[in-house]
């Protein structure tokens, strides 16, 4: 069944040089209990995707298309009524683990927060819910942790306790953006196999944003790469990574080092020439022009087709074959 | 926590002892004589010599400064030439003006910037919020002192509502006594109130920036929900602060207003014992001012250590 | 930055900065073409003409020695100028000079400058101002002075934290890397980045400058007579706002109009000059 179709989202900034779109014709769905990653550069516009979601995006922006939620556009909600799905039907965990909690108030009140909202419980019955869900995401001795202050916890332990709050309503889908950029490398695979556990018990779909490969390739079903606002290759995790065929997936994983004793490990590492465009700048057609080794002048005027490589598989490049030759003889 | 408390309270002394020299320090510079001013120019030499001798005049520096330090630790203040008055008569008569004329100005002061601050945050860059910006502009462009003036042309000579100055002391009636204080506290309200209506408004705009804001929201509370919950209590830490500081500009602006409304406040007694000469008088009301301010600031410090739970000790 | 407007186009184009601007041109066009011309001698007396109305001959009327209104607040935009000029340029000189030391040097020399300026400002300071003038006696200098003594802390806070930022910078390890010593840092690299801030800081201290001197000579401490002042203008009408209640409001409003030019200006400076602090206001 799908929990969220996304159809045509575009999402359009105010800049100081004009209205940009900085999300364009933006379209997927996720099934429920299913995961999806997407992966991209900064300033790709993953990011705004998660806003334009919950309705969060700043008041610079704004949003058009269809977010639909069990059959209903979210983008058509009134503010009030975005308040009611927010935290209950949609959480929410973000980057900065360090600066998301409310520093005077107890982590106990601030997981408990959602659920006296949505929930209407009280302080005595939400204690109770918090100390398990603290425990549930691995925070030792909970109910002494209840009334910690947010400075008192590590990095990870706050994560943890994003998670946690995010959770606390039972949503149907977790949006997860970034959640371990901020963390040490050691606490990074614990807080995703967090997350990924706690997705499969509770049988939550999820849409896992970030710009690092390997976590991507590690911790869901289907995969979406973006630039300059636009989906150029998605498909199950899988076969887009071991069948990359757009040149910006190609350069993005090339630029990885491979750290094993394989030909890969002992090339070069390559770059993608260039720089992300200004939002303002970016050109009519494929967004990715400027820095594509294979672009031609068909390239320019209009954004390419979509194209289907294989199962689910999909590609939008007009150079398909060549990129996909070129990666297979590196 | 102690460690910081003992810093603090170290800080807080030293800056009163700073306080005490350069109050002494001031009036040494005074040129001639105080006690040929005191009696007069016709007084005999020996006159002037002996009250010299009585004040100590003569003495070096530091002894005097030592001496007065003893004193006025051991709160024995000194005698007044003027009134022939100790000093200490002197200000407790005068703190049931000044007193309630700060805390007057104080209250309305927060409570104007409060409002006008978190509407202007609220509206932020629309209609709402530059005219907010904009009164508080001319509020802290006028000066307190013809803002007073002002006020007494509107309110006493053309509506007399109030009176012009002066001040029927508290015996008569609470509300009289209010009454005379009303005019006087909206002038130096007025320009504080501006100030700290701009600090909270861009206090409260900062808050509302910050990811734990994002957080909230995204639990799908409401905007007004956040702001109180979230901002307000975040934003007040530092506009708390700066009220504190800025209480000194509020006493200085007593001693003004008090001036322009004829009230027998302390601002009048210090610009009154100037003029006399009265280096007593004017060493220990300055000084018991300043230490005032200090200690303000001082619990200002501490205040801000109990509101925020990241400075108070915890096992982590 | 490409594509951005020029500095001077992103002034003109700012509210404040034009209406700050204006104002305070005007303060400084009234008080230059004072200095030869105004339309009576504000100081000479002429007691037959006390009093008189608004009219195309006085255009703000006269007051209790005949002298004309418009003429005094013209002239007493010297004064102000002067006022704000001198102390502001006090201020700097040593302020400047004192934060940069402290940013340069750390160490103790910081902690001592800061502690120092944290005692100047936790203490209130027109006390100490009234009563260094009424000591040295009353005058507009000794009044400049003490204000402008007054701004020091305020500027060496603002340069030590201001320079501290940019001693941060790559291209400052950089300089220092190669050799360069810490006092030609400091003028080569340092001031030039902070000049800036400094700017809008002198601005908005200039508008204090003028309140500060203004409630001096209110009290009589200030310009002493015949020297127009505002501030004394102020004073001296105090007891004649029954006769004529408008000899108290021009000087205010002139008062209150400069400073609220300076203010406005000090404000479009910082909002153009860095976008980023714009958006906190």
């Amino acid at each position: 069944m799908t929990l969220l179709s996304v159809d045509n989202l575009t999402v359009t900034l105010n800049t100081v040089r004009g209205p940009a779109r900085a999300v364009r014709n933006l379209s997927f769905d996720l099934q429920k209990g299913e995961t999806l990653g997407i992966v991209g550069e900064s300033g790709c516009g993953k990011s705004l995707t998660a806003l334009a979601i919950m309705g969060l995006l700043p008041e610079n922006g704004w949003a058009d298309g269809r977010v639909s939620l069990a059959g209903e556009n979210l983008l058509d909600y009134s503010e009030d009524r975005m308040c009611q799905v927010r935290g209950d039907r949609i959480g929410m965990v973000f980057q900065e683990p360090m600066t998301s909690l409310n520093p005077l108030h107890t982590v106990g009140k601030q997981i408990a927060e959602a659920m006296i909202l949505h929930r209407g419980m009280n302080r005595a019955e939400s204690r109770a819910e918090v100390i398990r869900l603290l425990d549930l995401v691995g925070i030792p001795e909970p109910a002494k942790r209840v009334g910690s202050y947010p400075h008192q916890l590590s990095g990870g332990q706050r994560q943890r306790v994003m998670i946690a709050m995010a959770l606390s309503c039972g949503p149907e889908l977790l949006i997860a953006d970034e959640p371990t950029t901020a963390l040490d490398v050691t606490i990074q695979k614990q807080i995703l196999d967090l997350i990924r556990n706690l997705i499969e018990d509770l049988g939550m779909a999820m849409i896992l944003i970030s710009h690092n490969l390997g976590v991507i390739s590690q911790n869901v079903k289907d995969v979406i790469v973006m630039y300059g606002g636009t989906r150029v290759e998605s498909g199950p995790t899988h076969d887009v990574f071991s069948d990359l065929s757009h040149p910006y997936s190609q350069g993005l994983f090339s630029a990885v080092p491979q750290i094993d004793d394989t030909k890969a490990s002992r090339r070069r590492l390559t770059t993608i020439p260039g720089t992300v465009p200004e939002l303002a700048d970016l050109p009519a057609g494929c967004t990715f022009q400027e820095r594509c080794t294979y672009v031609t002048d068909a390239c320019r005027p209009t954004p390419p087709p979509v194209v289907q490589v294989a199962d689910g598989h999909n590609v939008a490049c007009l150079h398909i074959d060549e990129a996909r030759t070129a990666w297979a003889a590196r | 926590m102690s460690v910081f408390l003992a810093k603090r309270f170290l800080t807080f002394i030293a800056t009163l002892m700073g306080a005490t020299v350069l109050t002494f320090m001031a009036l040494e510079i005074l040129p001639g004589d105080p006690a040929a001013v005191i009696l007069g120019i016709d007084a005999p030499e020996s006159a002037v010599q002996a009250l010299r001798d009585k004040l100590g005049l003569d003495r070096p520096i530091l002894e005097r400064y030592f001496a007065w330090l003893g004193d006025i630790v051991s709160l024995r203040f000194g005698v007044s030439f003027t009134y022939s008055t100790p000093v200490i008569e002197l200000v407790q008569a005068r703190l049931a003006i000044t007193i309630p004329l700060a805390i007057m100005a104080m209250l309305l002061s927060a409570v104007v910037a409060f409002v006008l601050g978190v509407y202007a945050a609220s509206r932020h860059n629309k209609a709402g919020d530059v005219t907010v910006m904009g009164i508080s502009q001319l509020g802290i462009s006028v000066p307190n002192f013809w803002l007073a003036l002002l006020l007494i042309l509107l309110f006493a000579v053309n509506l007399r509502w109030f009176s012009a100055g002066g001040f029927p002391g508290w015996d008569n009636g609470v509300w009289p006594a209010f009454k005379a204080l009303l005019l006087p506290a909206v002038a130096l309200a007025t320009v504080q109130g501006a100030i700290l209506a701009r600090f909270t408004r861009s206090a409260v705009l900062e808050t509302m920036r910050e990811d734990y804001v994002r957080t909230a929201r995204a639990k799908g509370l409401t905007r007004r929900a956040t702001l109180w919950r979230h901002v307000l209590r975040n934003a007040m830490i530092p506009v708390i602060t700066i009220m504190g500081l800025q209480f000194a500009n509020l006493l200085a602006g007593t001693i003004i207003v008090e001036e322009v409304f004829a009230l027998p406040g302390l601002g009048r007694l210090i610009l009154q014992a100037i003029s006399n000469r009265d280096v007593v008088v004017v060493r220990d009301v300055v000084l018991m001012l300043a230490a005032f301010v200090v200690f303000i600031n001082f619990v200002v410090d501490i205040l801000y250590a109990v509101i925020d739970p990241r400075l108070k000790p915890h096992d982590v | 930055m490409e594509g951005q407007p020029s500095f001077w186009r992103r002034c003109l184009g700012h509210r404040s900065f034009v209406a700050g601007g204006s104002l305070t041109g005007l303060l400084v066009l009234t008080a230059i073409v004072s200095l030869f011309w105004t339309p009576w001698d504000p100081i000479k007396q002429n007691l037959r003409d006390r009093f008189a109305s608004p009219s195309w001959e006085h255009l703000l009327g006269t007051d209790q020695f005949g002298r004309d209104i418009f003429s005094i607040i013209m002239a007493g935009a010297q004064n102000s100028i002067t006022v704000g000029v001198v102390s502001v340029s006090i201020g700097m000189a040593f302020g400047v000079a004192l934060g940069l030391w402290a940013s340069a040097k750390r160490g103790w020399v910081e902690e001592l400058i800061m502690r120092a300026s944290d005692f100047m400002y936790a203490f209130p300071a027109i006390l100490l101002a009234i009563m260094l003038v009424a000591t040295l006696g009353q005058g507009a200098i000794n009044a400049i002075v003490a204000i402008g003594i007054f701004s020091i802390p305020v500027f060496a806070r603002l340069t030590r934290g201001a320079a501290n930022a940019i001693w941060a910078r790559e291209f400052i390890l950089a300089a220092r890397a190669a050799g360069k010593g810490k006092l030609r840092i400091t003028i080569e690299h340092v001031l030039p980045n902070i000049v800036s801030v400094l700017v809008v800081q002198a601005t908005i201290q200039f508008a204090l400058a003028i309140l500060a001197e203004a409630a001096l000579s209110f009290l009589g401490l200030g310009a002493q007579p015949p020297t127009p002042s505002w501030g004394r203008m102020l004073d001296e009408t105090r007891s004649m706002i029954f006769i004529n209640p408008w000899l108290a409001v021009y000087p205010g409003m002139a008062i209150a109009i400069s400073v609220l030019g300076l203010n406005l200006l000090g404000d479009g400076l910082r909002d153009v000059i860095d976008p980023r602090l714009a958006r906190k206001r």
